[in-house]
């Protein structure tokens, strides 16, 4: 077991470093870089600028060196200092961009990530013991049409319900006159009041995906014999399913528990853009059509890193649960 | 069906018996039609004696067995009384629900139940030692280590090399004969009265087959209890059988002591199972035999007695109208077949 989790640490690393600058690379990808983005937005505004203010920036910006002394400089300031850059857009530090709206992000994604496999496992578990019956067939139905509703549309919908037939303030995450007020209890019911639409939404294409593949591996794990050998034993039905067929079931879920973790840190990027939430998916989106690259660097980074330690986290977690994996 | 005369009567439960199945019947709804996988099957299994049921695919004796386990399938429906006696007074299993209480006190209790596939018939994801520690928990109750102690000595009964260490062994780090001594030692881990045996030395080879009936003998004489073992092999049969039940599409057609039953078979299919062993050292022209035709499918079965379709001996007109009754050409041999009982 040590030599397992040890191996895949020492794994995690180069991949790693791969990554950080495949995304360092992958932002200056697309022609022009922020400088265009910006001169475009100022003579929108009706200011010019001459090609050589247009050069000084650049140099100034450093966006004229080599784009290898450009990542060392980046990736050493990220390692030593923890400095992410400066965002040219927001004109401030990029580790305080997405602090200040992490919270808010992990808070939405945790809970609506806790309801998605609350929900999900029970029921999927369920309907596979009852196959065909009519909870099942009811299951079934919620699981396609909460998998083939698209997440924005739903949060649409539920805005519109909200807004019109329950008269109440939707979108964002607690009404303007609260944005700036200390926190009480009347901010934190505003918040309760708006904070269902995203949960809802996030939750329910989550877990009807959820309650389709946890059934399907219900039903190939029950047909198998040690699940008759375990009611041989004089457990009942209950006990039988839980410690035997469910346990065997999860391990798929377990494997990629870690592709929860970037999601947990980016959120939804379209349901938080149409339900305008302060969280970290919005910005991102904006740091790439602005060409902001450090901002949007800093994101990619943070997300790739996340998916490695996801990963590996998915692994040892399997192979503390799947003997079949730990010894091989 | 029209009532069949029977050699023991409903009520008559003698002291010796273990258990005794009268006029089993389990049918399953499917879409196609009901399925009548067993129509009226009759057997005792006596204390400490071992009766081996044999029978093709499909015969029904496997539904037999998870009937008495009250473990069939949702669609299944049956009839017909089932009586157990582990300890003293009989009692009635046919009519438990598969959930009932009784059935799971009894289950890996008084009843052990061994498989054919012991290569996914343990949970992957457990360790031997946690399984049967597990059953012992359950049924016994106790602390942990005592039920891990209970585990190690059942491992070292069953003959597995260092059992101390095979307690945290994963059935995928077991050959499959290993395999197949766990899971004897798991079915074994209340000391049950009777232990059910469904093919368990079928996909095995046949030196560790070999080895495994040394093994269940061995724990049949030491532990003294009773085994039904079901086996579509007669060698298997004459190995480790005291009595035998032959099966042929949901009915049993004949049973007998393993001496009548090889020596002087009673009903045409029994004869016919048995001329189709190969020998060594049968004279070298013969064409091993073969029974006719192939086992009707489940939704037709033929009227009158299921065998007459492929029956050498058929008399049209009596085989294939009326179903044979049960005859008795010696004490303990019953036989159904009209031609046995001297219709012709």
């Amino acid at each position: 077991m040590l030599r397992i989790i040890l191996t895949r640490c020492l794994w995690a690393i180069p991949t790693l470093i791969v990554v950080s600058f495949i995304s360092f690379v992958i932002i200056q990808l697309p022609p022009g870089d922020y400088v265009t983005a910006y001169v475009a937005e100022l003579r929108r505004g009706g200011e010019y600028l001459t090609d050589t203010q247009v050069e000084l920036m650049r140099q100034d910006f450093g966006l004229r060196d080599p784009i290898l002394w450009q990542y060392a400089r980046w990736i050493t300031k990220i390692l030593l200092h923890g400095d992410f850059g400066q965002s040219f857009h927001y004109n401030a530090p990029v580790s305080s961009l997405i602090w200040d709206r992490l919270g808010l992000t992990l808070l939405l994604s945790t809970i609506s990530l806790v309801f998605t496999w609350g929900i999900a496992i029970p029921i999927g578990v369920y309907s596979a013991t009852r196959q065909y019956s009519v909870v099942d067939y009811v299951v079934t139905i919620f699981g396609f049409v909460g998998k083939g509703i698209p997440e924005f549309l739903l949060a649409l919908i539920l805005m519109w319900v909200g807004f019109s037939w329950l008269n109440m303030d939707v979108g964002g995450l607690m009404s303007p006159e609260f944005d700036t007020a200390p926190w009480s209890i009347a901010k934190a019911l505003n918040v309760l009041e708006h904070v269902w639409i995203p949960i809802v939404v996030l939750a329910t294409s989550g877990a009807a995906g959820l309650i389709r593949v946890m059934r399907a591996n219900m039903l190939d794990e029950l047909g198998k014999p040690y699940v008759e050998t375990a009611y041989a034993q004089g457990f009942s039905e209950r006990q039988v399913v839980w410690n035997y067929p469910v346990r065997v079931a999860l391990n798929p879920f377990i494997s990629t528990v870690g592709w929860a973790l970037p999601a947990l840190f980016s959120g939804d990027v379209i349901t938080a853009v149409v339900l305008n939430l302060p969280t970290t998916g919005p910005l991102l989106l904006q740091a790439l059509k602005m060409q902001d690259m450090y901002l949007a660097g800093g994101f990619i980074l943070i997300l790739s890193t996340f998916t490695v330690v996801g990963t590996l986290l998915s692994d040892i977690l399997l192979a503390w649960s799947d003997p079949r994996v730990r010894l091989g | 069906m029209p009532p069949i005369p029977m050699a023991n009567d409903m009520t008559n439960f003698p002291p010796e018996r273990l258990l005794d199945l009268r006029d089993l019947a389990v049918t399953f709804a499917t879409a196609e039609g009901p399925v009548r996988a067993v129509q009226g099957v009759s057997y005792h299994v006596n204390r400490g004696e071992v009766l081996g049921v044999v029978g093709e695919s499909g015969s029904g004796k496997s539904v037999t067995v998870r009937a008495i386990m009250r473990l069939l399938a949702r669609n299944a429906t049956d009839t017909g009384t089932i009586r157990f006696a582990p300890d003293g007074e009989p009692l009635t299993l046919s009519g438990q629900p598969r959930d009932s209480k009784l059935m799971r006190s009894l289950r890996g209790n008084r009843i052990g139940m061994i498989f054919q596939e012991p290569m996914t018939a343990l949970s992957p994801v457990h360790s031997i030692g946690t399984q049967i520690a597990r059953t012992v928990l359950l049924h016994r109750g106790g602390s942990k280590s005592a039920a891990r102690d209970r585990a190690a000595e059942l491992l070292a009964r069953v003959q597995l090399p260092n059992p101390g260490e095979m307690l945290d062994r994963y059935p995928h780090q077991l050959s499959g004969g290993m395999r197949q001594r766990a899971m004897i030692a798991l079915a074994l881990a209340c000391d049950p009265a009777l232990l059910i045996a469904d093919e368990p030395t079928t996909a095995l080879d046949v030196t560790t087959e070999a080895q495994i009936l040394d093994l269940l003998r061995g724990l049949q004489k030491d532990l003294g209890m009773a085994i039904v073992f079901i086996t579509h092999n007669f060698g298997v049969v004459a190995d480790i059988a005291d009595r035998v039940a032959v099966m042929y599409l949901g009915q049993v057609v004949e049973t007998g002591s393993v001496d009548d039953i090889f020596y002087a078979p009673g009903h045409p299919y029994t004869k016919a199972l048995l001329g189709s062993i190969p020998r060594l050292g049968a004279a070298k022209r013969h064409r091993l035999q073969t029974i006719q035709g192939m086992v009707p499918d489940p939704y037709h079965i033929p009227k009158g007695c299921p065998f007459h379709t492929r029956c050498d001996h058929v008399r049209p007109g009596l085989c294939d109208v009326t179903a044979p009754p049960v005859f008795s050409p010696r004490p303990g041999q019953e036989v159904r077949c009209h031609l046995t009982g001297g219709a012709a």
